[in-house]
């Protein structure tokens, strides 16, 4: 303890330009004549980005107003009323007013299984997943579409904005789910038939863009159908999707199979289990858990690709942005531009927020083997 | 290999008894069975449902219209094409535009993502923030809202030629597009680019001999200036020589338009932003990931045996990054590929917006329509593929 004492109180300070802030910029900013021109150069590009921002975003922006004439005047940046306006229509497309708190009632019912289901040391974690993917879906469709227990029926063709946009992904994603494992499982099947329909399956849709896809969900599937059955724009759109992602799913999923040791499928035949148990008992659980970030990456693939369906005429977030911004009402040459970005906005907030989240995981899952 | 022969010698001395029903090759047949049955069963609906649908729509079916007059014109095409042509004509049109979109997006997206990429792992802190932020900006906002941000709200609020921004060397900016000098080649410009090839096949060979000559006696040439020289100040000189051979026609204002020179679409330079810019935040990720993929040791040995930080990036570190980063990487080339027909959404004219949109409109044969469209872009991306995994082959480590 002495000694300790006697040998920290013999250490000098570090040399002043070793330590400390001007230590940092001098390592980290100015070690060389090339670096600081890089600084030099970085700087430039920091300052201008920063500052064309702040000044269209705030100085010249406009924050008030009742229609598009106030956002006319030469320099004028971003025209913020065009989306406070706006808001209501870009959140909820044309869904009818009075019957907007289902949808709010909806976003609330996810966000409470959502939230406990993310975070992991919240205990009972299987109640909230048959919550959240058994309970949950049933009371959502019946609160969005209505028709029974009193609520007003509304039709999907009213449906628009950011709801669209959470719906086809999360439905998207649901959907491909068990078909993605049945891919992948298939994809590693001994039977020679199995394999090659799912490889056939995965290489195709995953060759071909997803607008193809959605064009033959719109154009093709209706002529699938025997005459007379009619289907509804979004369940169209909906399989175009969950396909369409299932495809990417599956192979998602055949790394996570394919990381399993062998020992663990020969440890469950020993056992004596079927097929079925050994899968869902001893492969999958293990499989799916390694690929959670796989599967987040996917789903934010897909989140950003729901946007696709403004082409085959359905109004997500950005359909709903790019109807209102050719609105003769608000008419200005910034209107398009504050669109944008405030989509933009919200669609970098929901893929960020993810893409942080699946780093999260992965940091926990690897945290096994740091020890 | 090995799961398949356990399995079978397992099956093999199984003892043959309780339910036939219970044994997996049995299981197996009736499985695969019943997964044909069910197949050959939904395409047989599919096929009778279609027809029916289409006879009740007074559809026709098969490919004859491919020979009728397409009747509408393209904003831009790389082959002679006019109104008066065949549908198969505008398809061609289409797919070359598809393809040049996608070739140019390929090289930008590369060079941006990879300086990017770099410029991600440099020691300087400013430069690997500022490219930290580009690439979780950009990669997390939808390819489509990025297209229609260029188009209809950069591009579309440019100025009208009149007030055309001017850009060094000749070009012009406005709301028509990107106004760019044309080279024009006079008689005796045959003479360049034989050059031209004379330098590439010289340098090949330089490059042959020095790399001998590294192996045989341990001594260096310098090959890039020689190449250089070769490949690009030679032929200049030869140019200069022959009295410049190469002349551009720039554009100049007219009235209310430019004339002359050649124009770059807003749509077509929209989409070539919006595509190599969200691609380049992938490709710079991958790129990050696979120089960070090298070991360490790699790096120490190579600057304890004396290389320079340049030498040991060009002659270490790179060639293994490539390993890591060119699988990837390929996979980037065909999503900018499938990404190239949002251009359905600004109206530039690629395979999908010509064939599968007014062809489709035109003649409603959507069956044959979207299948020929998904037929090509699985072409492609089998084609690129193959390509990519010859390379990979060439640039994998050779071991014993």
């Amino acid at each position: 303890m002495v000694a300790d004492t006697d040998v920290a109180a013999n250490i000098e300070a570090p040399p002043r330009n070793t330590v400390g802030p001007i230590a940092w910029i001098r390592t980290n900013l100015l070690s060389s004549w090339s670096n600081a021109l890089l600084t030099a150069i970085g700087l430039y590009l920091a300052y201008e980005a920063a500052s064309t921002l702040i000044y269209w975003g705030l100085v010249s922006a406009t924050f008030t107003g009742a229609d598009g004439s106030v956002c006319t005047r030469e320099g004028a940046g971003a025209c913020w009323p065009f989306i406070t306006a706006k808001f209501a229509q870009f959140m909820y497309g044309r869904y009818p007013e009075p019957q907007r708190w289902r949808v709010d009632l909806v976003y609330l019912l996810a966000l409470a299984g959502l939230i406990p289901l993310m975070i992991p040391r919240v205990p009972g974690k299987f109640w909230n997943a048959i919550y959240v993917f058994a309970i949950f879906p049933i009371i959502a469709y019946i609160l969005l579409v209505g028709g029974v227990f009193g609520l007003l029926h509304v039709d999907t063709a009213l449906w628009g904005g950011l709801l669209v946009t959470l719906v086809v992904a999360t439905v998207g994603i649901a959907g491909s789910f068990p078909l993605g494992i049945l891919l992948a499982l298939g994809r590693r099947s001994k039977m020679p038939i199995v394999r090659w329909v799912s490889v056939g399956f995965i290489e195709f849709v995953r060759g071909v863009p997803l607008i193809t896809v959605l064009f033959m969900a719109s154009v093709m599937l209706p002529l699938f159908l025997p005459p007379g059955v009619t289907f509804d724009k979004l369940l169209r759109a909906l399989i175009g999707v969950a396909l369409f992602s299932a495809a990417y799913l599956a192979e998602v999923i055949r790394g996570g199979l394919q990381a399993i040791p062998r020992g663990q499928f020969e440890a469950a035949d020993a056992l004596g289990l079927s097929y079925g148990k050994k899968m869902g008992l001893i492969i999958l659980p293990q499989a799916l858990k390694l690929v959670i970030p796989g599967i987040v990456n996917t789903f934010i693939g897909l989140f950003k690709d729901t946007s696709l369906v403004l082409i085959i005429g359905l109004f997500d977030l950005l359909g709903i942005v790019q109807l209102n911004n050719a609105d003769s009402k608000w008419f200005s040459p910034t209107t398009a531009m504050t669109g944008y970005v405030f989509a933009g906005f919200v669609f970098w907030i929901f893929c960020f927020g993810m893409s942080r989240y699946s780093q999260l995981i992965e940091r926990r899952l690897a945290a096994g083997e740091r020890r | 290999m090995a799961v398949v022969t356990s399995d079978r010698g397992r099956r093999q001395t199984a003892p043959a008894q309780g339910n036939f029903l219970y044994r997996p090759e049995v299981r197996q047949v009736i499985y695969q069975t019943v997964l044909v049955v069910l197949l050959v069963a939904l395409f047989y609906m599919l096929v009778h449902n279609t027809a029916a649908n289409l006879r009740k729509q007074n559809i026709a079916s098969g490919f004859a219209f491919i020979d009728r007059t397409a009747g509408f014109d393209v904003s831009q095409a790389l082959i002679d094409y006019n109104s008066s042509m065949t549908y198969g004509r505008a398809f061609l049109v289409g797919l070359l535009n598809t393809l040049l979109v996608a070739g140019l997006g390929i090289v930008a997206a590369t060079i941006l993502g990879f300086v990017i990429g770099i410029a991600r792992l440099s020691r300087n802190w400013l430069i690997a923030r500022l490219s930290a932020v580009y690439v979780e900006v950009i990669r997390n906002v939808p390819l489509l809202l990025q297209l229609f941000f260029w188009y209809f709200a950069v591009l579309k609020a440019l100025p009208p030629p009149r007030q055309s921004l001017s850009i060094p060397g000749g070009g012009f900016l406005n709301v028509r597009g990107l106004y760019l000098p044309t080279p024009i080649p006079e008689p005796g410009f045959e003479i360049v680019l034989c050059a031209i090839l004379l330098g590439i096949a010289a340098a090949v060979a330089v490059y042959a001999w020095a790399r001998r000559r590294q192996t045989l006696t341990g001594q260096q040439f310098p090959v890039l200036w020689t190449s250089l020289g070769l490949i690009v100040a030679m032929p200049f000189i030869v140019h200069i020589l022959l009295g410049s051979p190469l002349v551009f026609e720039y554009p100049e204002l007219k009235g209310f338009n430019f004339q002359g020179g050649m124009v770059l679409q807003p749509e077509f330079l929209a989409l070539l932003l919006g595509l190599s810019i969200y691609t380049a935040s992938f490709i710079a990720e991958i790129v990050r990931a696979g120089i960070q993929g090298v070991s360490k040791g790699q790096k120490e040995a190579a600057l304890a045996i004396g290389l320079t930080q340049g030498q040991s990036l060009r002659l270490v570190v790179i060639p293994q990054a490539m390993r890591i980063i060119i699988p990837p990487l390929t996979s980037q080339f065909l999503n900018l590929t499938k990404n190239s027909s949002l251009a359905v959404a600004i109206g530039y004219p690629d395979l999908v917006s010509v064939w599968s949109g007014t062809v489709l409109n035109q003649t409603g044969q959507a069956v044959e329509v979207i299948l020929v469209t998904m037929c090509v872009f699985l072409a492609i991306s089998l084609i690129t593929s193959a390509f990519m995994n010859w390379f990979n082959r060439r640039m994998a480590l050779v071991e014993r």
